[in-house]
């Protein structure tokens, strides 16, 4: 076999390491490549969205670890949790980049030197082009090409005419269609842009959310957020002066019996913000699909939920707690998970933890309580309490939705069971120590995203002038057409041919249309 | 007429539009038996240059063909099923009062629709009906897959307000249409090449017009559905989730799955370019695009919980 006897002489000579970049860059920017790392980007974009992602949803990726604990240690060592963001992710779309660079830095050069060059010269044999004709006139040559100059229309046209041996010849060069490869390039051009416009974006832009409850204020600073990231190159004191405050949340459901019963309606938080830290108060009103603006900031109604006003009297009569604590929505229903921290009670700290239900019902007298309705119509509140260390002094920040129970003892009643707080508005229930809590009223939250995404214009902008480009690259049909005329002294022959750089089937009957034209504008006296 | 007379009128005509078709498509099948009955009872004639088997029977100048009467008869059932669709596409967009493709059922309903009225048109002015079974058949499909995802009219919820609605989801619908007719294109191309190559192009692939047609019919499909969808699913769409969700791009799985679609097809763009992988390979891989489409429309929803769940 060939390719043995080869090995049999010895090794190759070795590829010099400039030649061997070389000889790798031209791997990596070939078409097939650039192919098969588009169908790996494919494939690696996959498992993002079957396995939780962390920056999309971090509660379903820590749901997903619980349910999955043999599994889950695996797929975090993949970075399968952060698909979008680890190595091998963007070692395709990296790797893609530089193949897409290596292949747009080229052809640009190609296509400029092919802007300045004049069309070809015809080819000898018209035959041999995909679609050909002639036909004789009686008209002389100059007045062949200069109607044939009139029929190519918007085209790069080189007219050639000499006197050959027979008698006077001359020909008609023309191309058109070079905005097909501009729009190419424009395509992949802006493709670069955005990619780069969506990294540079995420450098310096913010995003956060916070919980506001009715009748509470919002000032832009980070302490105030319950979640905040931002780019590496964000600096948090920068964040613009804006505050705000929430009046007013509406929040409709479907009240028909079909099978949209409960299905959300109308969201709507209404208010006052004020754009810096000293000036007027306006008025805002939020609905999805309808963010405020606050200079580049936007203000996003993400969600809403419920905040029921706790009381909490100790055992000599003085009101230690007396806030609107916000419950998590877990379900569609609004069943919502909540923590009470009571820090400023006696020795021993109290912390309560439960849930909320808006429209609380009981499918059998000794069944479990649940929500059917997502609006409030039978408000109620179940909890359990401890008492202990909350953990507040430790100078470790913790989330003000989870109670950690390790330095705390459960309240029981009298039968050593947990002792159960079951609350509607007004209601009041006391612990076996004489400590009172009370669901006073009930007030709503609203959820705002606050972020600021200064380059968003970039890659929105990249795509829509891509997507002109694109047009362009689909739709431009570049031809060539030569026109031939030989002249005899009394009859000129003039032959035509056509050639698509993109072959297509329509070329011959465009050509005998051509030649039809060609002739009208020659003879137009044989017009009917 | 009140909302509720018109989503009872919707659903009645849909059903009977789903019959309908479904009685289409066998009237083709059926056509496509006796295509291939016809091909072998009149062999000695077909020698000379019966390009069709039809040609060939329809020198027998009394009788027509029952492939022929089947394939008209077939053509008239998919009129009164596009008829029909179509009143209950509009019956439950007067009932819903907004645009007809609010949630997944109305997606796959009216996404039918426009393909078979666009069919019809293509019957009307060339002659496309070799599609027939495929178009028939890949529309019975997405009929069954809509009606497995059927809810009642109704309103929408707030995440859906907006013009953006209509912007995206129209522009990804018609993508969609093409793309099903590019896929069957390729489809057919695959079949037929395969043929070609065995030698044994049988009578009913003999009706499919050459493999170069194909592929160029699937080019031009797949190339005008590319740029639909990437306005569609990458410009509109990331612009409507800044206004609903507060980001242009999240990698939602429907997100995802729409972006490895638009992925595949512009390997497809790429491939049709590419030496050693024009023909059979972009076919392939436009059949892989067109199943790529069909998960993002419908697995993602069933599949995988994210933001796009409320179109169920």
């Amino acid at each position: 076999m060939p390719k043995n006897n080869r090995r049999n002489k010895g090794p190759a000579p070795a590829l010099g390491n400039l030649e061997f970049l070389r000889w790798m860059w031209a791997q990596l920017t070939s078409m097939r490549t650039a192919l098969l790392l588009l169908l790996l980007l494919a494939v690696a974009s996959l498992p993002g969205s079957f396995v939780p992602q962390r920056g999309v949803d971090a509660r379903a990726v820590e749901a997903f670890r619980i349910r999955n604990p043999d599994l889950s240690p695996w797929l975090d060592r993949l970075g399968a949790f952060n698909v979008y963001s680890s190595p091998w992710f963007s070692a395709i779309y990296l790797l893609l980049m530089a193949s897409l660079i290596g292949c747009i830095v080229p052809r640009t050069r190609i296509y400029l030197r092919a802007l300045r060059a004049r069309p070809p010269k015809a080819p000898r044999r018209f035959e041999r082009m995909p679609a050909s004709g002639s036909f004789e006139t009686t008209a002389d040559v100059d007045t062949v090409l200069a109607a044939a100059r009139r029929v190519v229309g918007r085209a790069r046209v080189d007219v050639v005419s000499e006197d050959g041996d027979g008698g006077p010849r001359g020909e008609l060069r023309a191309e058109r269609g070079y905005l097909r490869e501009l729009g190419n390039l424009v395509f992949h051009i802006s493709v670069v842009v955005v990619l780069v416009g969506v990294a540079v974006g995420s450098l310096i832009g913010y995003r956060g959310a916070v919980i506001v409850t009715e009748g509470n204020r919002f000032s832009n600073v980070l302490t105030q957020y319950d979640e905040f990231t931002s780019g590496t190159w964000f600096d948090p004191d920068s964040l613009p002066p804006f505050s705000l405050e929430l009046d007013d949340l509406i929040a409709e459901f479907d009240t028909g019996d079909g099978p949209q019963r409960g299905a959300p309606r109308l969201f709507e938080a209404n208010g006052t913000y004020r754009d810096g830290l000293d000036g007027d108060d306006e008025d805002f009103s939020i609905r999805v699909n309808h963010p405020l603006s606050i200079g580049s900031t936007d203000l996003f109604l993400v969600g809403q939920g419920y905040s029921p006003v706790i009381k909490v009297t100790d055992p000599e009569g003085n009101v230690v707690f007396d806030e609107a604590v916000p419950f998590l929505p877990e379900d569609a229903t609004y069943t919502s998970g909540g923590v009470v921290k009571v820090p400023d009670i006696g020795t021993e700290q109290l912390g309560m933890q439960g849930f909320f239900l808006p429209t609380a019902a009981r499918t059998a007298e000794d069944a479990a309580s649940i929500s059917i309705f997502p609006a409030a119509a039978n408000p109620y509140i179940a909890l359990q309490a401890w008492t202990g260390d909350l953990g507040l002094d430790e100078g470790t920040p913790q989330s003000v939705y989870v109670l950690d129970t390790s330095k705390m003892t459960q309240v029981l009643d009298e039968n050593g069971d947990p002792f159960r707080i079951e609350l509607q508005p007004g209601q009041s229930s006391t612990l076996p120590d004489g400590t009172v809590v009370e669901f006073t009223e009930l007030e709503q939250f609203a959820r705002f995203q606050i972020s600021s995404s200064p380059l968003a214009g970039v890659p929105l902008g990249g795509v829509a002038v891509g997507l002109g480009g694109l047009v362009l690259s689909l739709f431009i049909r570049p031809r060539r057409t030569w026109v031939r005329a030989t002249s005899d002294g009394s009859r000129t022959v003039v032959e035509v041919a056509a050639l698509d750089r993109v072959p297509r089937d329509d070329l011959p009957d465009d050509l005998t249309a051509f030649i039809d034209r060609l002739r009208d504008e020659i003879e137009p006296q044989e017009k009917p | 007429m009140t909302a509720a007379d018109y989503a009872e009128f919707s659903n009645y005509a849909v059903a009977s539009g789903t019959i309908v078709l479904a009685l289409a498509f066998l009237a083709h099948l059926a056509e496509l038996l006796f295509v291939r009955q016809e091909a072998v009872v009149p062999a000695s004639v077909a020698v000379g240059g019966g390009d069709t088997a039809v040609a060939v029977a329809e020198s027998d100048d009394d009788v027509e063909p029952r492939s022929a009467v089947l394939s008209r008869i077939g053509i008239a059932l998919t009129v009164v099923a596009a008829g029909l669709l179509v009143a209950g596409v509009v019956s439950r967009a007067m009932a819903s009062n907004r645009v007809p493709w609010g949630n997944m059922y109305e997606f796959g309903l009216t996404g039918v629709s426009i393909a078979l009225v666009v069919y019809l048109v293509l019957v009307r002015i060339t002659s496309v009906q070799w599609i027939a079974p495929i178009v028939t058949g890949f529309g019975l499909a997405i009929l069954g897959l809509a009606w497995s995802a059927y809810v009642p009219a109704g309103p929408l919820v707030p995440a859906l307000h907006s013009y953006w609605l209509v912007i995206h989801v129209a522009a990804v619908m018609i993508a969609g249409a093409l793309f099903l007719v590019g896929a069957s294109a390729s489809l057919l191309y695959l079949l037929k090449e395969r043929a070609e190559l065995r030698g044994n192009v049988g009578p009913i692939l003999r009706r499919v017009p050459a493999i170069a047609a194909m592929d160029r019919l699937a080019y031009r499909t797949h190339a005008v559905g590319f740029v639909l969808w990437t306005f569609g699913a990458l410009i509109a769409g990331p612009i409507w989730a800044h206004y609903a969700w507060g980001r242009y791009w999240g990698w939602d799985p429907k997100e995802v799955w729409a972006f490895i679609t638009w992925v595949v097809y512009a390997g497809y763009l790429h491939a049709r370019a590419t030496a050693g992988w024009r023909g059979r390979r972009a076919a392939i891989i436009a059949l892989i695009g067109f199943a790529t489409f069909l998960f993002s429309y419908y697995g993602v929803n069933i599949f995988v919980p994210g933001l796009h769940s409320y179109a169920k």
